[in-house]
């Protein structure tokens, strides 16, 4: 038995909102780290570079868990940190949406940081020369020549940050404490009903789930076919 | 553009399936599986220590989480011999359905409710008036949909008639066991957990309030031989194992009331 999407319980439809709503916030901080990040990183001599993109590569390989319980304890009362946003905001950052964000944010950087560093390291040098000897300054370059070419780059970085975020699971399990409409994510929902034996729900939850995942990516996977063509049509060849 | 090409590029196929063969062949065959509800977190590896020592060093392995999620994994054909449950309902809905011998379900103790904090400057010899201390802002409870620990908490708190009052600062543990890690980081100031989450003679931070029994459905806990398990000689001395002296001696230090014995 499957329960139709439409008639799926308020509490799961407010589970998914809420993820929606995460995945949103966590992507719009994503990119403002990712963008910059990504640039210096993909142009940058400094030897601190590849150690710094080793470490912003780390949450590709660390099990959820790890995250999730180094954010749990650090984000304590207990610890400096968690204090200082107790005495800021008067509630502590697990159990709270903040710390979510937090959490996805650790999560999904390098999903939104590779495809928009790799973007950026396939640009020709000389586009950028021929920016700043055209009397560009680096801003006005990086702003209207270089992130425009890189596009297909920064989308698909969006939206697998987007994607992943709502694939979370290991550290909203131990950083959540699953408050509905607060903490209780789609993942967590979907646990807690298969976990109640109400496998209709779940099954109806799941499968619109996998609909929304397959969708996302079709978007990337389009998205990366169409910068792929513009390469190969050499439109921004400067031979 | 792949999405991560060089990390694909490294993986060596050969050395992949050469440490998957390793893997498989460090994994000993256990001799008896046993799944363990989460207010046994702490005392299970004492339990299958003593009774490995009393039946021949037999090699017992545990696994720790919530009732409910075991009886999902058992009815779905997890290999697990022995379910020690925080209640009755879940072997007894197994054993209904055939995944469990029902002539082998024995109650091996009643779980205890305690009201715990971390913090050494609460007090919580008060009882539940605990809540109205402006320091608590957050209250941890295992999900009452699916741990019998939560539902005995939520029972209580709603006995007490505090419950409506203190729902917006309520945090859910997946289990009893995850609730007392919320409260030992102090990311919950209180919460309510098993009297059996603390190892004894080890320094616990914090102090607890034992709940009033008659404040909550008494938390029979039952033990049952699986439908696998029923092939395995050692699955029924385990349940029995929980009945003797030896196995009631560790249940007993670890915090468990421990029932009558049948003549």
């Amino acid at each position: 038995m499957i329960t139709p999407v439409w008639q799926l319980p308020d509490a799961l439809w407010v589970a998914l909102g809420l993820t929606l709503q995460l995945a949103a916030v966590s992507t719009v901080i994503l990119m403002a780290i990712a963008l910059p990040l990504g640039w210096w990183l993909a142009t940058t001599r400094h030897r601190a570079a590849l150690l710094l993109e080793i470490l912003m590569s780390l949450p590709l390989v660390l099990p959820p868990t790890v995250i999730g319980f180094y954010l749990l304890t650090l984000l304590s009362p207990q610890h400096a940190l968690g204090q200082w946003w107790q005495q800021l905001f008067g509630q502590t950052l697990p159990f709270s949406f903040a710390g979510l964000v937090i959490g996805s944010c650790v999560y999904s950087l390098p999903f939104a940081l590779q495809p928009v560093m790799a973007a950026f390291r396939m640009l020709r040098p000389e586009i950028a020369q021929a920016a700043y000897s055209l009397g560009m300054t680096r801003r006005q370059a990086f702003l209207h020549v270089l992130l425009p070419l890189s596009k297909a780059g920064v989308y698909s970085g969006a939206i697998l940050a987007f994607a992943h975020t709502i694939g979370e699971f290991g550290v909203v399990l131990m950083l959540g404490g699953g408050i509905p409409g607060v903490t209780r994510v789609a993942s967590i929902a979907l646990y807690d009903e298969a976990q109640k034996l109400n496998y209709p729900d779940a099954h109806g939850f799941a499968l619109l789930l996998l609909a929304l995942s397959f969708v996302l990516l079709c978007v990337t996977t389009a998205l990366q076919k169409r910068q792929e063509r513009w390469r190969q049509l050499g439109h921004f060849s400067l031979r | 553009m792949t999405l991560f090409p060089r990390f694909f590029q490294r993986v060596n196929a050969g050395l992949l399936i050469c440490l998957l063969l390793c893997a498989g062949q460090v994994q000993a065959t256990p001799v008896l599986q046993v799944a363990a509800a989460a207010d046994l977190a702490q005392c299970i590896d004492e339990l299958n220590a003593g009774f490995s020592a009393a039946h021949g060093d037999a090699v017992v392995t545990s696994s720790i989480g919530s009732s409910g999620n075991f009886y999902a994994q058992i009815t779905n054909g997890a290999p697990f011999d022995v379910f020690l449950s925080a209640d009755l309902a879940y072997p007894v809905a197994l054993a209904r359905a055939g995944h469990a011998d029902l002539s082998s379900l024995i109650t091996y103790a009643h779980g205890q409710l305690v009201l715990w904090t971390a913090d050494a400057t609460l007090d919580p010899s008060i009882g539940f008036k605990l809540f109205e201390d402006v320091r608590v802002k957050r209250i941890a409870l295992a999900n009452p949909d699916l741990a019998p620990y939560g539902r005995a908490a939520r029972d209580a708190l709603r006995h007490a008639g505090v419950w409506e009052g203190i729902l917006p600062r309520l945090v859910f543990g997946d289990n009893v066991a995850q609730t007392g890690q919320f409260i030992a980081t102090g990311n919950a100031q209180v919460g309510l957990v098993s009297a059996a989450h603390f190892k004894p003679g080890t320094v616990r931070p914090g102090r607890s309030w034992p709940v009033p029994q008659s404040w909550y459905p008494l938390i029979e806990q039952g033990a049952i031989v699986t439908a696998t398990g029923r092939a395995n000689p050692l699955a029924r001395q385990y349940v029995a194992f929980l009945r003797s002296d030896a196995g009631r001696t560790i249940l007993r230090r670890y915090g468990f009331v421990l029932p009558e014995l049948p003549r």
